[in-house]
């Protein structure tokens, strides 16, 4: 299968996103792959607020299936929440349960005034009622395939398709 | 009973019992998962969803307020429903046994279980005993381990000294009734930590303890020079009563840390002590405020690595 | 009830005798060994072919736990428990509630062990007034109440004083004083050898001096008495080393040492198993050795079960609350047999240390095949293996360290004075 440029694709959200931006717009990376999108958006958008990092870990639905995960990374969010205008940033859209996370998790930080939710790729699949408003481009999969995004070490980015039972 | 009891059979923890015997990945992995949680502390709301609906008993058969609260901080920062049993005037008094209590929790759906009691063993016992679906988090036993405790320490010195492969680490006091010193002499060589010294009067150290990977001091200025770390011990003030020592005035003298014994160590050197403190008798009050004592942030980080060590044991 | 004993291995140590050869009972007492005796007509001929056949055992130590301790044992499933471990002859401790300090407690105990039938009862009185220590015990009367030395089982004597003079008094009559070398102040409630293993688990410890220095003190005052003393369970290497010189000074001293003891050290302690929690403590590895090899040249005369069940529910405890002591009668022979197989020793040369050993040290006719002598016999089978569970022990004390484990030797037959009081 053909999957699209994750450059590309990022350079397309960013063109997407510019016009909605100002200088109270926070943006908040989801790890992993939410991070490296969201470190790339905020200098290329050229944000004023730092920006916000969050690991979902704790607030995850399945810790009771699969347990906590390996490699927690502390959530960082260097702004403050109360009233603010929150882009949350994600590699791939599918269920929804981790934006239901991360929102949950931000409101721990303070109420914001808003938040909106930015996806490289929406899979379908949603179990939630989460929508996107931002998306670089929407693909349909697979049940059994996951899609992951990757850097490389000159941190270009790229799309891998893997199936659900390998570890990605 | 070779295989370690405190893992299961994918080699994940199971309980927390003591830190000996455990690969550093797994106490390193604790030590990470922690960092995560001193973020969480330093919120407004303190609190995530992670242990919402387990139950958690604090299983203290011998008193102690100061780990029970941090314990009961923790695991309600978790959101776990935490019950707290002071079973030294409860049932134990009416000749119910340990396992019986335990048994009887147990029905009542517990989820995981820490225990303090004064005999070394009572948490391998019950960890043997209870149903593999319950973790058993080991907050003391006897003169044996004391592992949440070793691992906030581990916390701290990573926090302030960043690695341990370049440590000059000393512990101070009474090795030998000291469940925290056992416990951190595993968790720093299993860390890495190149040489691990213990400093005390021989009446104060256990036979052997040098088989456990230390080498040993009797003597301060010795024992302190060069060393980044110091790891001071609660000296329990029955230990007069005996033979053990002469009197609290010339311990104090001889390995009560002041400014001038911490001089000797390097510049540099941080400063620990589990807590309670006897200020006065193995530490003197310049030094725990002082500003190489990092005891208050020990407090703090303990916190967080108990969180980190109940949601990894809740979630294997 | 006449019964021939056929083709089996007879080993009689005292004897010297070690070879295929029948054995002759009648009225209760061996006839002959070898060639059928003139006019012997056997009621029952037991085929003992490929099986060994030897005195029955003599344990030094089994506690049976009545008086007072019935939840843990009670007579009758201690003496099934010792015919089913071959053991005929048995002394018990006088740490019963109340102890043995009493003549008629120890009559009541010889009665009610005579009308089970089974295994002789030897009972050691208390030295002291309920083992406390501090007064004697009428010794003679005792001991024509039925005991046959005087101890202070596992209870300390820590006034000197009262030591010697208990020796002495001993002495007056010829009576030996079974003592087991503690130091109570350096013992200062420990669980455990003060070794890596206690330092590493943090377990209350107790040093070898804890022997040595009262091993010093009784070997000190056996001189100065002429008390004939027998030192109980042996548990150091330099224990073993003072014996062998009190020994050489020409002291007649006897000592012997548990089972456990002498296969297990403070390493299988392990994860604090409570059924390796027993007095002495297990030491060192080279305490271990050292106790097997004196066993074998002889400075420690015996070996004895050191029976003590314990019920379940004080074993369940951690390891320094839980009660000390471990199920044994089953396991004496299989243990020796062990000790043996592992020490490259002859059969009859192990088959002494629970035979005619301890039968010297009790000072009983027991141990040995002469004709004329009680038929108290052991047959079993050396090469059988079987499993050490709850389900295999007739003792109500299930609690050993070697649970789970594999031993060889099965005990088939279990004869005394003449009756198979055992057949499996």
């Amino acid at each position: 299968m053909h999957l699209p440029d994750a450059e590309q694709l990022l350079a397309d959200l960013t063109g997407k996103m510019r016009p909605e931006i100002s200088g109270n717009t926070a943006l908040v990376g989801i790890y992993t792959g939410g991070v490296w999108l969201a470190e790339r958006l905020h200098q290329d958008l050229g944000l004023t607020l730092p920006l916000g990092t969050l690991d979902v870990s704790f607030y995850r639905d399945d810790f009771g299936q699969i347990g906590l995960h390996p490699q927690v990374k502390p959530s960082d969010i260097p702004f403050e929440v109360e009233g603010s205008h929150i882009i949350l940033v994600d590699d791939v859209l599918y269920t929804g349960r981790t934006i239901r996370a991360a929102v949950n998790e931000l409101f721990d930080y303070g109420r914001p005034a808003s938040i909106r939710l930015a996806a490289l790729i929406d899979r379908g699949g949603r179990e939630l009622p989460i929508a996107a408003q931002y998306v670089g481009a929407t693909l349909a999969l697979p049940q059994h395939k996951m899609l992951a995004l990757e850097r490389s070490n000159d941190g270009k980015l790229s799309l891998s398709l893997y199936d659900r039972s390998l570890p990605g | 009973m070779n295989n370690n009891p405190q893992l299961n059979k994918h080699g994940e923890l199971q309980h927390l019992l003591t830190t000996e015997g455990l690969p550093a990945s797994i106490l390193l992995n604790i030590l990470d998962t922690a960092e995560s949680f001193v973020g969480v502390t330093e919120r407004d709301i303190k609190k995530v969803p992670l242990l919402r609906g387990k139950s958690i008993f604090n299983l203290f058969f011998e008193p102690s307020t100061r780990t029970r609260t941090t314990f009961e901080i923790a695991a309600k920062r978790l959101s776990a429903d935490v019950v707290n049993l002071n079973i030294a005037a409860s049932s134990q008094s009416k000749g119910e046994t340990l396992l019986d209590t335990v048994d009887n929790l147990s029905a009542m759906h517990a989820d995981m279980f820490i225990v303090r009691h004064s005999q070394s063993g009572a948490a391998h016992l019950i960890a043997r005993h209870v149903r593999p679906e319950i973790h058993v988090i080991n907050a003391g036993d006897g003169r044996h381990a004391h592992p949440t405790q070793a691992l906030l320490d581990m916390f701290t010195i990573r926090h302030y000294k960043r690695d341990f492969h370049n440590l000059r680490v000393a512990i101070v006091g009474d090795i030998l009734h000291s469940r925290v010193a056992r416990s951190q002499i595993h968790a720093l060589t299993t860390l890495g930590v190149p040489e691990v010294r213990v400093i005390a009067p021989k009446t104060l150290l256990p036979t052997k303890v040098e088989r456990l990977g230390v080498h040993v001091y009797h003597d301060m200025a010795q024992g302190l020079k060069d060393v980044d770390v110091l790891l001071m011990l609660r000296l329990q003030n029955e230990r007069m009563l005996g033979a053990r020592l002469p009197s609290a005035e010339e311990y104090f003298k001889y390995y009560g840390l002041t400014q001038e014994k911490l001089a000797l160590a390097r510049h540099d050197a941080i400063v620990l002590h589990p807590g309670p403190m006897n200020r006065g008798i193995e530490i003197d009050s310049a030094v725990a405020d002082g500003k190489q004592s990092v005891i208050l942030p020990q407090v703090t980080f303990g916190i967080a690595v108990r969180m980190a060590v109940m949601s990894i044991l809740a979630g294997n | 009830m006449k019964i021939q004993i056929k083709s089996g291995h007879l080993i009689d140590p005292k004897n010297g005798i070690d070879a295929v050869m029948d054995v002759f009972i009648a009225a209760g007492k061996i006839v002959a060994t070898g060639a059928v005796p003139n006019g012997f007509q056997a009621n029952r001929v037991i085929d003992a072919k490929g099986l060994v056949v030897c005195p029955g055992l003599v344990d030094l130590s089994a506690r049976l736990r009545e008086p007072g301790f019935e939840y843990k044992a009670t007579l009758e499933s201690e003496m099934d428990a010792a015919v089913a471990g071959g053991v005929t002859s048995l002394a018990c401790p006088p740490d019963t509630d109340p102890p043995l300090d009493e003549p008629g407690l120890v009559e009541m105990l010889k009665h009610r062990a005579r009308s089970l039938n089974q295994t002789h009862v030897y009972p050691i009185g208390a030295l002291t007034q309920g083992l406390k220590g501090e007064r004697l015990t009428e010794m003679a009367e005792l001991r024509d109440a039925g005991c046959v030395a005087f101890g202070q089982s596992d209870a300390p004597l820590t006034n000197t004083l009262v030591m010697m003079q208990a020796m002495q008094y001993a002495a007056t009559f010829g009576f030996g004083v079974w003592l087991r070398p503690q130091d109570v102040s350096l013992a200062n409630n420990g669980v455990a050898h003060d070794g890596e293993v206690a330092t590493r688990l943090g377990l209350p410890a107790i040093p070898v001096c804890a022997e040595t220095i009262a091993l010093s003190n009784i070997v000190l005052l056996a001189r100065e008495t002429g008390a004939r003393i027998h030192l109980c369970r042996l548990s150091s290497a330099e224990g073993v080393a003072m014996v062998r010189a009190a020994r050489q000074q020409g002291l007649s001293i006897t000592c012997d040492v548990a089972i456990n003891h002498l296969h297990l050290s403070e390493m299988d302690i392990g994860f604090f198993d409570s059924n390796c929690h027993l007095v002495p403590p297990l030491r060192g590895l080279s305490d271990r050795d050292a106790l097997r090899a004196g066993l074998r040249d002889g400075t420690i005369d015996a070996v004895c079960s050191d029976h003590a069940p314990v019920d379940e529910d004080a074993k369940l405890l951690p390891f320094g609350e839980a009660e000390v002591g471990a199920t044994g009668l089953e396991l004496l022979l299989p243990l020796t047999l062990k000790w043996a197989l592992e020490m490259k020793m002859p059969l009859s040369a192990a088959l002494a240390k629970i035979t005619v050993e301890p039968a010297r040290i009790l000072g009983v006719d027991a141990g040995h095949l002469s004709a004329g002598t009680a038929a108290d016999l052991c047959i079993f089978d050396p090469s059988h293996y079987w499993k050490v569970e709850a389900a295999a022990l007739k003792s109500q004390g299930k609690n050993t360290p070697f649970l789970g484990m594999e031993l060889q030797g099965r005990v088939k037959y279990t004869l005394v004075d003449g009756s198979i009081v055992y057949e499996n």
